[in-house]
């Protein structure tokens, strides 16, 4: 690829200069960062280095169970961060089910439509487009459901005695927890309104960014970009409205009553 | 009016209880006796089990909201979503005289963070009634209010049972269930009986 500047190790070595120095400044200012950095910082190089060679073995694979293999493991690590970003979770089952499982249908939706729809590779899950795809709009579900779940939760339980006066006055469950509703929503879809609000303007999109470093045409890069905000607002909207609505749904019952006591008590 | 048989849920009962038209019942016991909880279970609130009719009509046979409508719970301490006191009231037409008759004529102007504690009280009892309810649960009514609105609280409670409701009410006023003509329930440990002879209560 034309205008493509390959790096090589020694780059990179130099280039943690600037955070070595970070570190020895902590140290020597006694602020009690060095370790954590130092500490995610290796965390990162291993975790990059592994999915470098595990995406290279896949791309060269080019298989069907692989590619879906790295699907599911991504959307594992997806669902243990939601459910550990959650100050007060479901009860049981649902507690890691409802959020995942609605950033999982509104992800592989949007992604499918995305490979099979707009982007057509041959084959469509041809790994090279459909993993790095799905991540993103994987992560940025991801980021919606758990804010927007832990927001509801917290709203409904400290706002107990407000939904209940609703209740009281005749309101439906879902008249009730409207503004806890609201307020989750809004809260779940700021991440991804705020970054298309900035793009563009404070940051270049890190997905841009690489194109246009490995010589696409920015006008091209731009198109990619573009439509790949569309799916992640999509796909997240999808997702912080479905966890919502389930979550509502599981902590309150037929008789229209408020249900807590299927919050994990901590 | 109001027919309970075996009400019971994990922390009250069994209770069996009958309000009739036009009547007034109180309760009173020590706290954590049941009553605020024993009064959620008749409004729905708190899962509960037994059997429980209005005017022959099962509970369950009715959607929740239809028989919170009719079987009005005001708790202690009310909630409010709204900033302004006026979001929080449907435009009935008697609302206004309801506002005046508790001494809150402009209420509906305020603001919800600017209320007293007894203020609150009573606006929660207004916005209860402006919905034309059949039964009241009332958990200490006049507990915050002074001697007037006490006395303001009584009379629209006696004007709601004359025109043919009942009202069930929890007080730790001792002299409040003679004024309104009480019969006079005692609870403790989550069981309603007779309320003791007065030489011997707390």
């Amino acid at each position: 690829m034309n205008g493509y500047l390959a790096l090589t190790y020694w780059d990179l070595a130099a280039a943690s200069v600037f955070l070595i120095l970070n570190a020895i400044f902590s140290i020597a200012l006694n602020l009690g960062l060095a370790r954590t950095l130092i500490v995610s910082a290796l965390r990162m190089t291993v975790q990059l280095v592994l999915v470098g060679l595990i995406l290279k073995a896949i791309f060269f694979a080019g298989s069907l169970w692989w590619t879906l293999l790295a699907a599911a493991v991504m959307a594992a690590f997806a669902a243990r961060e939601i459910r550990a970003r959650q100050k007060r979770r479901l009860d049981g089952f649902w507690g890691v089910g409802l959020g995942a499982g609605a950033m999982l249908l509104a992800g592989s939706l949007v992604t499918l439509y995305a490979l099979a729809g707009l982007i057509r590779p041959e084959p469509v899950w041809q790994p090279q487009y459909a993993l790095p795809l799905f991540g993103m709009i994987l992560g940025n579900t991801m980021t919606g459901v758990s804010l927007g779940l832990d927001t509801l939760h917290t709203a409904l339980a400290q706002g107990k005695r407000e939904v209940e006066a609703r209740l009281l006055l005749g309101g439906t469950r879902w008249e009730a927890t409207r503004p806890a509703l609201r307020q989750a929503l809004r809260s779940g879809f700021t991440p991804i309104i705020n970054a298309m609000a900035a793009t563009g303007v404070v940051s270049l999109p890190g997905m841009m960014t690489g194109q246009i470093l490995s010589g696409v045409d920015p006008r091209e890069a731009v198109k990619y970009q573009l439509m790949i905000m569309f799916l992640l607002g999509g796909a997240t909207g999808l997702g912080v409205l479905g966890a919502t609505f389930a979550s509502i749904w599981r902590l309150t019952d037929t008789r229209h009553r408020l249900r807590l006591d299927r919050l994990d008590k901590r | 009016m109001l027919t309970i048989e075996k009400l019971r849920t994990s922390l009250v009962g069994p209770v069996d209880l009958a309000l009739a038209k036009g009547s007034f019942t109180a309760i009173s016991g020590p706290s954590g006796a049941g009553k605020s909880l024993l009064l959620r279970a008749i409004a729905d609130l708190d899962l509960s089990h037994g059997s429980l009719m209005l005017e022959g009509t099962e509970r369950e046979k009715m959607p929740a909201p239809v028989w919170r409508r009719q079987v009005s719970f005001v708790p202690a301490e009310s909630g409010w979503w709204a900033e302004d006191v006026r979001d929080h009231f449907t435009d009935a037409p008697d609302l206004e005289s309801l506002l005046e008759a508790v001494g809150l004529k402009d209420a509906l102007c305020w603001q919800v963070s600017r209320l007293s504690t007894g203020e609150r009280q009573r606006l929660a009892l207004i916005r209860a009634l402006q919905l034309g309810p059949k039964v009241l649960l009332l958990d200490e009514p006049t507990s915050a209010l002074d001697p007037p609105s006490v006395a303001r609280v009584e009379i629209l409670m006696k004007d709601f049972t004359a025109s043919g409701c009942a009202i069930l009410f929890v007080t730790h006023d001792p002299d409040q269930p003679d004024r309104l003509g009480a019969r006079h329930l005692y609870m403790e440990k989550g069981r309603l009986s007779a309320f003791p002879s007065r030489e011997h209560t707390q």
